[in-house]
C-alpha cells in the first residue's frame, strides 16, 4: 500500500514537474506548479513529515504560487514570442539535463552510510507515540535553532522591504485625499445653518 | 517491495533535473525560469526531508523551514523586480535584459 502510494505521489509530481516546464501558457504552468508542490507534500507526509508537508502547502501554495499567479496574469506577455528556439534548444537542454542526472544517479547509488552514524545525530526523532513531529520539530527549533529562526526572520522582514520598496512608485497626476487639509477646512467653507420655518421650505 | 531512501532521493533527482532542463527550455521567459528555481529548490527539500526520515535525525526538517523562507523571498524579491522591469521595458524576455551592458 505504501508503495503505491508512493508511486502514485511520485509519478504525479514527476508528470506535473515536467508540464511545468513544458506549458505553452505560463498560467498552466503554475497550476502544474501547485499540483507538483500538493503531491511532494503527500510524500512528505508519507515519510513522516507531516509539519513540513503542512508548511510546504501554506507556503508554497498559499502564498508563493498565487504570488507567481499574480505576476503572470499582471504582466502582459506574449506566450509566442517567449517560446521562440523552443524546439532549437531542446537538444542541448536535454543532453545537460541527462548528464546532470546520471551524475546524480551515480552519486546516489554508490551511496554509504557512515558506520558511527549514531554518534553524530543532531537531534534524533522521538519514537512514534512518544511525540507528535510538530511537537518534536518545535522542542528543536525554539532551542537549539533558534538564533537560526529570529535570521530567517528578518530573511523574511528584508524580502518584504525589498520587494515594497521595488514596487511603490508615486504617480504623477493621481489625485489623493489629503486628510490635513480636510481637517483644517474652516467650518464655514463646509455647511451653511439655514432655519427652515415649519412648511414653509427653503 | 518496500520504498527506501533511494527511491527519493531518485524523485528528488529528477525533479531537480527538470529544473535545470526548464531554465535552458524556457531560456526567454523569466516566470517560467523563476518556477523551475523553485521546482529545484523542491526537490533539495525532498532530499533533506528524506534523509530526516531515514535516518531518524530531526535538523533536515528543521533545514527544510529555513531554504523555504529563503526560497519565498527569493521568490518576493525576483517577482518585485521583474514586475520593476516590465514597467520600464515593457517586455520580460531574457534578451531585452541588457541595461548594463556596455
Amino acid at each position: 500500500m505504501t508503495a503505491f502510494v508512493f508511486y502514485l505521489f511520485a509519478a504525479l509530481a514527476i508528470a506535473s514537474g515536467a508540464m511545468v516546464v513544458t506549458a505553452r501558457n505560463p498560467v498552466h504552468s503554475v497550476l502544474f506548479l501547485i499540483l507538483t508542490f500538493f503531491n511532494v507534500a503527500g510524500l512528505f507526509i508519507l515519510l513522516g513529515a507531516e509539519f513540513v508537508a503542512m508548511i510546504m502547502v501554506i507556503v508554497y501554495v498559499g502564498a508563493v504560487a498565487v504570488l507567481f499567479l499574480f505576476v503572470v496574469m499582471m504582466l502582459d506577455i506574449h506566450a509566442v514570442t517567449l517560446r521562440e528556439g523552443f524546439t532549437k534548444i531542446l537538444p542541448v537542454g536535454a543532453v545537460v539535463a541527462l548528464v546532470l542526472f546520471v551524475e546524480l544517479a551515480l552519486v546516489f547509488g554508490t551511496w554509504l552510510m557512515a558506520p558511527d552514524l549514531d554518534a553524530v545525530r543532531g537531534a534524533p526523532t522521538p519514537a512514534v507515540g512518544e511525540l507528535s513531529n510538530t511537537q518534536a520539530i518545535g522542542a528543536v527549533l525554539y532551542t537549539d535553532y533558534v538564533y537560526l529562526f529570529q535570521l530567517a526572520g528578518i530573511v523574511l522582514l528584508v524580502g518584504m522591504i525589498g520587494s515594497i520598496m521595488l514596487t511603490l512608485r508615486a504617480r504623477v497626476g493621481v489625485k489623493r485625499q489629503n486628510p490635513r487639509t480636510q481637517a483644517n477646512r474652516p467650518l464655514e467653507d463646509c455647511i451653511e445653518v439655514k432655519k427652515v420655518a415649519t412648511g414653509k421650505g427653503v | 517491495m518496500t520504498i527506501g531512501l533511494t527511491h527519493y532521493l531518485t524523485v528528488a533527482a529528477i525533479l531537480f533535473t527538470l529544473g535545470v532542463f526548464g531554465i535552458f527550455l524556457n531560456r526567454k521567459n523569466v516566470i517560467i525560469i523563476l518556477m523551475s528555481i523553485e521546482l529545484m529548490l523542491l526537490a533539495v527539500n525532498i532530499n533533506f526531508v528524506a534523509f530526516s526520515a531515514f535516518l531518524h535525525d530531526l535538523v533536515g526538517q528543521i533545514f527544510v523551514m529555513f531554504v523555504l523562507t529563503v526560497a519565498a523571498a527569493e521568490a518576493a524579491i525576483g517577482l518585485a523586480i521583474l514586475v520593476v522591469f516590465f514597467r520600464n521595458r515593457g517586455s520580460i524576455e531574457v534578451e531585452d535584459i541588457n541595461a548594463m551592458k556596455g
